[in-house]
């Protein structure tokens, strides 16, 4: 078997600069995961399907598992770490946790991420555009009832 | 799009305008949320340890085959790759895990890792250890194993033929069979006016699929011989009653710990196989080792529900509409191994009649394996798959003889009058309005205009449909059901634990021996613990998750069985009233007065009607714990309890297969009104409403989250969701692009109402209801079947999963599965 080769890249996270040698054929999701230890974003298939490692890179939501961490050399990157500040949660937080928009709370993260970018774009977005928004976030608990209902509570 | 009836017109419980005093009963804020909002839960894959190794586990290609070889040398010369296990290693170093059938099931052997044979694509045959998650997957591409493929059966008929035998030990893919005999069925045939059969009816494979899969951070302790499993087993209780004896090591050497856990839904029960391989790593290797299953794994080779056929389906009935119970040939496929089966061949009596006051049944059971995934409870668990079987009794039977499927029913339901109703296997209906939760469904979706809604619909080309689902949590089990399937089992009754403390700072701490996964347990135990101390939820600080090491577990352990309001809250509140006892005896003892006169208000112990006279939680935690010298020396008070749960049950009568398998019943109504375009079947669902009662609701919004969230998969079972194989036994929805769970654009616009009929056999009157999501698929099938045919003729919905393509066909050959059925009239 080949070497594998690695790969020395600089990212910055929720603000903070990180440096390190990772394999080339690292998943960014596992970098974050593993390597960074921000354990916030998660992983619930290996086909990109359910939005669970959903991050905003350079702004854009992606969904972390379906690029590598040496595509992200250089990048911004947030996380569901940084939404809070002071361990104050943002509206959006808070509305997930007052409309009982979580459950179990895996497929959370990402689901605050789709909706963060949304709602940059869009401060107030019709309930078709908020489905349409978290279309590639799956959630088995909610039934997205409430999700849609704190998204929705969260922009106004 | 949410409402929800909150005052039913006519109240059982909750008169209107009536608010309810204390915490129980109100949506107090989630304790969860605050740290799985900011990301910081840390759920099984978060935990790490210093030098852990990545397990990845070589898979079977073949659905049946002998293993001729298993090499692994390659697999270890790649460097990073700390060490394999293989079957032949798991034969010597551990015994097989035990079945819970009698023979034949109970011959078969189920190892940690495939031994000689596979029986099943993704069958586990070796183990690789490496650095990282890659290298351990690249690894295992290197490990060569050799098989001799045999011939495979993967249907549950063909294999009750044993012309292909999984298991040579048994002789017979036949785990076990049983006939289930009440009433006098072969009388109530007499009585008949019509006798209605079905030929044939099936309830497919699928599974709950939690969005986080399984998997465990396991580590070794050399000098006491003890594992720590950090994982997501949520009923690691009866985890450790399969590994320890298959380990060969006493039960105390197994710890199990999770704090947050990704959904379970049962699928996450039978996780002793994989654990077991990772204990046997992380002893030989000497180093903690870390496995989650890959999505392609959960959906190949961890756990699919139960999969069932149900044969010459017979119903007596009365010219009114009055049914008089049923006869059927069952046959559950639990795929390549039984684990917790065969329990699914009795789970389903707890329900027997479904919501109906049919008196005469006949089931002949036979539960058989077949080369595919294995099953495992999966949220509805068994009673599930019986209670479509009730409902599309019910929309059948209507259809056949011209009768309303809504008239029907109610003539048919169990009445409120007759609660506690008692059925003719003897479970115990504890309480319920059956035929008020379906008035309320249907003025949810505006049942009134129907007619209306149809014509309108045909006149955009659709074929408009409504239907109703009725089903029943059983919740609460007793485990002597498990005696009527094999009476050598040593299994009965259940329980559960909690322990609460009053800590030297006056914080009130409390452990528990449930495992949530999303049910939101530290929140409903602080509103119970809350409410009898005197103080509020806040002030409460409950453990989060699980530990076997907390002396808060029982035999039965665990959050499965729609159960944590009934036997986990019941073990609070029991724990809870001993503490209240104790810091009244204690607080008498610093005054001087009789406990009788001290009263728990405010977070204080104060004698009554003198609000002066008070000692503060901490000061009495600070008194007993730190500053207890001149405390007299009769004072028997620890502030530190435990209670232990036990629901009234007796051992059910073997012979007669008779008694009371669960002690509550929620009921869950649903309706369903959607559309086919009848060039393409092609379905949209236009209307839905779930109403549900559980008895009185600890945390309203925590309720309606469980109805919201069961009812979306059973949706997704209805119209998607399959697991369905090639000819060679290939799983063709290994991951979530095949396998189409619903997306936030799938659901339909969801109404919910409720009533509450409080229990009369539990602690605080409420019962377990997370599980009554299955109203979902009744219900679709219902609608389905409505809008396909009217009066004797169209096609029969006769499978549970329609998707667009099955429906397409339904429209097109009508014929084919209208000659399933047949009416006998006298
Ligand atoms: S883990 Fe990235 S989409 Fe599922
Ligand atoms: S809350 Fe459990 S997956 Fe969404």
């Amino acid at each position: 078997m080949e070497a594998v080769s690695r790969k020395t890249i600089t990212v910055g996270v929720n603000g903070e600069q990180y440096e390190r040698e990772v394999d080339a054929r690292r998943l960014l999701i596992h970098f974050i995961r593993d390597d960074l230890d921000l354990t916030g974003s998660h992983i619930g298939c290996d086909t990109g399907n359910c939005g669970a490692c959903s991050v905003l890179l350079d702004g854009t939501l992606v969904k972390s598992c379906m690029m590598l961490a040496v595509q992200a050399d250089g990048a911004k990157i947030e996380t569901v770490e940084g939404l809070a500040s002071e361990g104050e949660l943002n509206g959006l937080q808070q509305a997930f946790s007052d409309h009982h928009a979580l459950q179990c709370g895996y497929c959370t993260p990402g689901m605050l991420m789709s909706a963060t970018a949304l709602l940059r774009e869009n401060s107030s977005p019709s309930e078709e555009e908020i489905r349409k928004a978290i279309q590639g976030n799956i959630c088995r608990c909610t039934g997205y009832v409430n999700i849609v209902e704190a998204i929705k509570a969260a922009a106004q | 799009m949410t409402e929800t009836t909150v005052t039913p017109e006519r109240p059982l419980v909750v008169e209107e305008g009536d608010v309810k005093p204390g915490f129980i009963g109100q949506s107090v804020p989630r304790k969860e949320d605050k740290r799985l909002v900011q990301g910081e839960g840390v759920f099984f894959d978060d935990v790490k340890r210093h030098e852990m190794g990545y397990v990845h586990f070589v898979r079977s290609p073949y659905a049946h085959a002998r293993i001729k070889s298993v090499d692994v040398s390659k697999a270890l010369e790649l460097d990073g790759v700390y060490g394999t296990l293989t079957g032949d290693e798991v034969a010597i170093l551990t015994d097989p895990f035990f079945e819970l059938s009698t023979p034949p099931g109970a011959n078969i052997k189920d190892y940690a890792l495939a031994v000689g044979r596979v029986r099943h694509v993704g069958d586990p045959v070796a183990a690789v250890v490496a650095r990282t998650r890659e290298l351990a997957r690249d690894a295992a591409e290197l490990v060569e194993v050799e098989y001799e493929p045999l011939p495979h059966v993967l249907d549950g008929e063909e294999s009750l033929k044993d012309e292909v035998v999984l298991h040579e030990d048994a002789g017979s893919n036949t785990v076990w069979s049983g006939v289930f005999d009440w009433g006098d069925f072969d009388a109530a045939l007499v009585d008949a006016d019509h006798v209605v059969r079905i030929e044939r009816l099936h309830f497919d494979r699928f599974s709950s699929t939690p969005l986080e899969c399984s998997g465990c951070l396991v580590e070794y302790n050399r000098g006491t011989g003890q594992w720590t499993i950090h994982g997501n087993h949520q009923m690691p209780g009866v985890g450790a009653i399969w590994m320890a004896p298959a380990l060969r090591v006493g039960i105390d050497k197994l710890r199990f710990v999770s704090q947050d856990i990704g959904g379970g839904f049962g699928n996450k029960i039978t996780l002793h196989p994989q654990y077991t391989a990772c204990c046997l790593l992380a002893r030989k290797l000497n180093r903690p080792v870390q496995w989650t299953e890959w999505r392609t794994d959960q959906h190949t080779a961890n756990t699919h529900g139960n999969e069932r056929t149900f044969l010459d389906v017979t119903v007596p009935v009365k010219a009114d509409g009055t049914m008089l119970g049923f006869s059927v040939r069952a046959i559950d496929d639990c795929g390549a191994f039984p684990r917790y089966e065969p329990l699914g061949c009795i789970i389903w009596a707890q329900v027997t009649p479904g919501c109906y006051r049919w008196r005469n049944v006949r089931v002949d059971f036979t539960q058989v394996c077949t080369n595919k995934s294995p099953v495992a409870p999966n949220r509805g668990y068994s009673r599930m798959q019986h209670l479509w079987l009730t409902e599309r009794i019910v929309d059948i039977v209507a259809g056949e003889l011209g009768l309303d499927p809504i008239e029907v029913r109610k003539k048919n339901y169990v009445k409120h009058e007759e609660f506690p109703y008692e059925t003719p296997n003897g479970c115990i209906y504890d309480s319920g309005d059956y035929a008020r939760c379906l008035d309320i469904a249907l003025d949810l979706v505006g049942y009134d205009s129907l007619e209306e809604k149809r014509r309108e619909a045909e006149s955009r080309g659709k074929l408009f449909g409504i239907g109703i689902g009725s089903t029943l949590d059983s919740g609460t089990n007793n485990f002597g059901q498990s005696m009527i399937l094999n009476p050598e089992l040593q299994f009965s009754g259940n329980n559960e634990v909690a322990t609460v403390k009053l800590d030297i700072f006056g914080e009130i701490v409390v452990t528990l021996g449930t495992v949530p996964q999303g049910q939101g347990h530290e929140t409903t135990a602080s509103q119970v613990v809350a409410e009898i101390l005197g103080c509020t939820p806040d002030e409460v600080n409950v453990r989060a998750g699980h530990d076997t090491y907390w002396n808060s577990t029982a035999g039965f352990s665990g959050t499965y069985a729609s159960q944590f309001a009934v036997t986990g809250l019941g073990a609070v509140k029991g724990a809870t009233e001993k503490l209240a006892g104790e810091m009244r005896q204690l607080a008498a003892a610093v005054f001087g007065c009789s406990p009788d006169d001290i009263e728990l208000v405010e977070s204080q112990a104060r004698i009554k009607g003198n609000p002066e006279a008070a000692l503060p939680f901490m000061a009495l935690g600070a008194i007993l714990n730190a500053n207890n010298a001149g405390l007299p020396t009769d004072l028997d008070v620890t502030l530190n309890v435990r209670h232990v749960y036990r629901p009234p049950f007796e051992k059910p009568d073997l012979e007669r297969k008779y008694g009371n398998l669960t002690l509550t019943y929620a009921t869950q109504i649903h309706a369903c009104a959607l559309e086919i375009d009848a060039e393409t079947g092609v379905y949209e669902i236009v209307d839905y409403a779930a109403v549900d009662d559980c008895g009185n609701r600890i945390h309203p919004q925590i309720v309606e989250g469980q109805v919201h969230g069961a009812t979306a998969q059973a949706l997704g079972a209805a119209t998607h969701e399959i697991f369905t194989y090639d000819e060679e036994g290939n799983l063709l929805t290994p991951n979530f692009y095949d396998y189409h769970v619903p997306h936030a654009l799938d659901m339909p616009p969801m109404k919910t109402g409720f009533i509450e009929s409080t229990s009369p056999f539990t602690p605080l009157g409420a019962k377990g209801m997370g599980e009554g999501g299955g109203a979902g698929i009744h219900a679709v099938c219902a609608a389905l079947q409505n809008a396909l045919g009217r009066r004797g003729e169209g096609p029969i919905v006769w499978r549970s999963c329609n998707p667009y393509e099955s429906v397409w066909d339904l429209l097109q050959k009508p014929e084919e599965t209208r000659k399933l059925v047949s009416v006998e009239s006298r």
